[in-house]
């Protein structure tokens, strides 16, 4: 498609007269309804964990996270039902918003454990780097979409897409958090690899990175710097920085094959868990229901995950799939991140457990996400 | 191509999956026990709880020293929305005075959240309820129940058994027990020296803390050891008794077992109340202690040491006897003084006695006769029987602050660097100058005397239903000499012209043998003496003499020493003679072994306390 759908006056003409392709009727009986099962699923796992997070109350985490959840689940439905044109269209307001809400932030956003990653929107906290993933995943499928595979072999047209890669990146590592900027970058790259970038200009890319990891490190915050090293020597201070990673693994192995039952884990609910309702939930998890409840979640996690993934594959166009992979990506990151981090694998930095933590931006910004997949399941077989 | 590389990044993110499930098999299963144990640690917090403190009975099985529960009103501050408006409101239900609000202000800057605040102790059963009632009003306070020590007798036995008070710095450095909250620690009597018979084991209970060492609940309990039930020999309705008989007077005296040492009756007047000790007492209230000239902190009977006077001269015999200085039977003249080294000595009465002998010396308490057979016998001889006798040295007795009577030689006082006189020992033979001792050590001498053993006092009778048992070995003196100096202790209280005659006892076939002592507390002027108008009444109370006496009944068979010392009561004769006679009759009396023998008139006559 050439550049110039993107005129305003032409696409709000567009958008009023919106031709579907399919009755909307139809389009709901083709919502992926088992994926939607799975997200439930997950969902419900969330709920049972943040009641025991509450200390067994369902007013502390549970109920408002539930609410969010059927806002959400509402959101995700109705992107679903949204025609891929317009998702393209829409990609590049979406992406701008991103960016003015990113540079927001680091103008006058809340600060949160040394880092400014919180806007108030009217009353709600929101985290704009999530928004960021979803928008960066929109935008980039557009432009690859627009541009054909054939053509990614020119690295001038490579330029474009990987400073819009570059520029959310950058604002997120300015806020500074690190992990949330790390898991928009590898999003950005395994678009770059889905879409059909050659292998030799992977290898010219790839090929500097280990000798840029001390320059990192050098440019690292004080805090930064101070959590790899907790994390390389956490014994150091068991009652200070490292206090994070040794009481989850604590939690963890206290919960032992099967389980310290649910309600009863000692270290969560006698507080010795630090954050347990959003980024340590796993653990608390882990420790309630054992290796076999933490297996349970893991398994259902890589089903959504496999399930998007085989969307994306299912897909016949290049934008659903580009899509589907970017948002299978997503969750992967999110996931891995969260997991290595409670289980002490990587250092520890603010990552929730997608829907499952307690935590209202990062469950919308997914379902959002999960809105998107569906409407490339949707329309999976429309011609590229 | 897509597919391709779709299926490279699930195969990829397969392997991480797994990997990460493979991570959490280690950390659960693999290492799950070890963590286990670490977590178990995290969780749990050992201490110590105070045992609880033995405790203390008489010889009859009533309670002197107990615990008693202490009901206290508490408030967790974290419950209060406002903790002034509570502790408010709280006045108007249970009042509170300045030195509670005060300290409610201090503890509230320290205390930590969770821990409670202590609003008020000691409530009555009246507070609990009014505060029961009110509760819905009172968020966050509740009613908890410590331990106090409770002695039900207060004054009449805050000698003996002491008091507790909460360890100090020093305490806790010695031992780290006493660290414990509710630890007390025994500050006097009973309750200090046997501290360790007292104190117990603690016990230990395991609870469940969260990561801000809050306690949530409790896991296991150990019971402590409690500390050991303690028997005194002491009677205390003979104790009562004889502080009764005792009244105003500021006074001392001791009733022993004489055939084995037991302490049955120890009154030292005044008293204090030892519960002030506990609760912890006030500046005015411990300025009024320490400044009374009769010093009611001061237990007279174990610590106050005064001159024996004339009660010193049947050791002075025996010291005599021993050493082959006199025979029973053998004269000396008294012309009513005795001049050495151009110094006058006088006797008692400006008469004097005649030619008399030791018989006759004891029962007229003759001073002359002691004059000559203390120069006669010397000093050494003198202070190895009083030794023998517990005159010198200290006495076995479980109570602190315990003082020893002394009577020194020549050789010990110039040792210290003083000077002796032949007139010192003169002074001795009658038990002035510088023998001083204790009415408990008078009494003591008394056991001594009436049995030829070696009886040691204490207080002890038994320790966690172990009795301890004593078996004293015979006196080294000829049986002969102590039925000399008992025969003229006899005389003094039932022959005519005995000294004592008022403390003649009024039981049938029971008697006593006695002796009486008045202790100068300063010279008498000789201008004074010689004008004949010299009456130590006239004396301000505080430089009249002390009245001494000591006996032992009955005669025949002796079973109980008396020691009375009432200070500044001017004559042992008319003032500590017929107390201890009374008290004799009391101990007697109260004796189950003679209670059936004496006439149901004596008993009951003695029992209703009047004569």
């Amino acid at each position: 498609m050439p550049l110039k759908d993107f005129t305003v006056p032409r696409t709000a003409r567009r958008l009023l007269r919106a031709e579907p392709n399919l009755r909307m009727f139809s389009r709901l009986w083709q919502i992926n309804w088992f994926f939607v099962l799975l997200i439930c699923c997950l969902a419900g796992v969330g709920y049972i964990a943040l009641y025991s997070a509450g200390g067994g109350r369902a007013e502390a985490f549970a109920q408002p996270q539930l609410i969010r959840f059927c806002f959400g689940l509402l959101m995700m439905l109705g992107v679903a039902l949204a025609s891929p044109r317009v998702l393209r269209m829409l990609s590049v307001p979406i992406y701008g918003l991103s960016i003015l809400l990113l540079t927001l932030v680091l103008k006058m956003g809340h600060v949160g454990k040394g880092a400014e990653r919180w806007i108030n929107l009217g009353g709600f906290q929101f985290q704009p780097s999530e928004f960021a993933k979803i928008a960066l995943v929109l935008m980039l499928s557009t432009w690859f979409y627009r541009i054909g595979r054939e053509r990614m072999g020119n690295p001038l047209r490579l330029i474009i897409p990987a400073g819009l890669t570059l520029l959310p990146v950058v604002l997120v590592l300015k806020e500074p958090n690190l992990g949330t900027a790390t898991i928009v970058g590898v999003i950005g790259a395994s678009l770059f690899f889905a879409a059909g970038m050659r292998w030799w200009q992977i290898i010219i890319l790839v090929s500097p990175l280990p000798f840029l990891g001390p320059f990192i490190y050098n440019h690292l915050h004080d805090y930064q710097k101070a959590r790899i090293d907790t994390f390389l020597h956490p014994e150091r201070d068991p009652l200070g920085a490292g206090y994070n990673i040794l009481q989850s693994r604590i939690a963890l192995g206290a919960g032992g094959r099967w389980g310290q039952g649910y309600l009863h884990g000692t270290q969560g609910q006698l507080s010795f868990l630090p954050e347990k309702q959003t980024d340590f939930i796993f653990t608390m998890i882990g420790e309630e229901w054992g290796y076999v409840g933490g297996v349970v979640v893991i398994g259902l996690l890589f089903l959504i995950m496999l399930s998007s993934m085989l969307i994306a594959l299912r897909c016949r166009n290049r934008f659903g799939r580009l899509v589907g992979l970017g948002i299978a990506m997503d969750f992967f990151l999110y996931c891995v991140v969260n997991l290595s981090m409670v289980m002490g694998v990587i250092p520890v930095g603010g990552v929730p457990l997608p829907l499952i933590s307690y935590g209202g931006s990062a469950m919308l910004t997914m379902m959002f996400g999960f809105g998107l997949l569906l409407s490339s399941w949707v329309h999976r077989d429309d011609p590229d | 191509m897509f597919t391709r590389r779709a299926l490279l990044i699930l195969a990829a993110q397969a392997g991480v999956m797994g990997t990460l499930a493979h991570h959490l098999y280690e950390m659960q299963v693999v290492h799950g026990d070890e963590l286990k144990e670490q977590a178990r640690r995290n969780r749990t917090s050992r201490r110590q709880i105070a045992p609880a403190r033995g405790e203390i009975y008489d010889r009859c099985g009533v309670l002197l020293a107990g615990n008693r529960p202490n009901w206290r009103a508490l408030v967790m501050v974290e419950e209060t929305t406002d903790l002034q408006a509570v502790v408010d409101r709280f006045a108007t239900i249970v009042p509170l005075d300045e030195r509670d609000r005060l300290r409610i202000e201090r503890d509230r800057k320290h205390v930590r959240r969770y821990v409670p605040l202590t609003l008020k102790e000691f409530l009555t059963w009246d507070d609990v309820a009014r505060l029961g009632l009110n509760a819905p009003t009172l968020p966050g306070v509740l009613i908890d129940v410590g331990t106090t020590r409770e002695y039900p007798f207060k004054e009449l036995l805050a000698h003996i058994i002491g008091y507790v008070a909460p360890p100090n710095e020093k305490d806790v450095q010695r031992d780290g027990i006493m660290a414990l909250p509710g630890m007390k620690v025994g500050r006097a009597g009973i309750e200090q020296t046997q501290e360790i018979h007292l104190r117990g084991q603690p016990g230990t209970v395991e609870m469940e803390v969260n990561a801000y060492g809050r306690v949530m609940g409790e896991l296991e309990r150990v019971e402590g050891q409690p500390g050991a039930r303690l028997e005194l020999t002491l009677d205390t309705t003979l104790q009562s008794r004889i502080r009764d008989r005792i009244g105003e007077r500021v006074a001392s005296a001791v009733v022993m077992d004489c055939r084995n040492g037991e302490v049955m009756g120890l009154v030292s007047t005044p008293s204090f109340d030892p519960t002030l000790f506990d609760g912890g007492i006030s500046r005015t209230q411990w300025n009024s202690l320490i400044t009374d000239q009769r010093t009611p902190l001061v237990d007279k009977a174990v610590s106050g040491l005064y001159p024996p006077g004339s009660t010193f001269k049947p050791a002075v015999a025996l010291a005599a006897l021993r050493a082959h200085a006199i025979t029973p039977s053998e004269r000396f003249s008294c012309p009513g003084y005795y001049d050495m080294g151009g110094v006058r000595f006088h006797c008692w009465s400006r008469y004097g006695h005649g030619a008399i002998n030791l018989h006759q010396a004891l029962k007229y308490s003759c001073d002359v006769y002691f004059y000559q057979v203390a120069r006669r016998c010397g000093m050494e001889a003198i202070h190895d029987a009083a030794a023998t006798l517990g005159l010198d040295g200290p006495l076995p007795i479980e109570l602190p602050h315990r003082r020893a009577g002394s009577v020194p030689t020549p050789e010990m006082r110039r040792k210290h660097g003083h000077h002796w006189n032949g007139g010192d020992t003169v002074n001795a033979g009658i038990g002035q100058g510088l023998v001083q001792t204790t009415p408990l050590a008078l009494a003591t001498y008394a056991s001594r005397l009436a049995t030829g053993r070696l009886v040691q006092p204490h207080l002890l009778r038994s320790v966690s239903d172990q009795a301890i048992m004593t078996d004293p070995e015979p006196l080294p003196f000829a049986k002969e000499f102590l039925a000399a100096a008992r025969s003229g202790m006899f005389a003094v209280v039932n022959e005519p012209q005995g000294t004592a005659p008022a403390a003649r006892l009024n039981l049938p076939g029971v008697q006593m043998a006695g002796k009486t002592g008045s202790a100068q507390v300063r010279n008498v002027p000789r201008a004074l003496r010689e004008s004949g108008h010299f009456n130590s009444m006239n004396l301000p109370w505080q430089y009249r003499p002390h009245a001494l006496f000591i006996c032992f009944a009955p005669y025949d068979n002796p079973r109980y020493a008396v020691s009375v010392v009432v200070e500044h009561g001017n004559a042992g004769a008319t003032e500590a003679a017929p107390l201890a006679a009374q008290i004799m009759t009391d101990a007697l009396v109260r004796d189950p072994a003679n209670r059936t023998s004496l006439s149901r008139g004596v008993v009951a006559r003695a029992d209703g306390l009047d004569d």
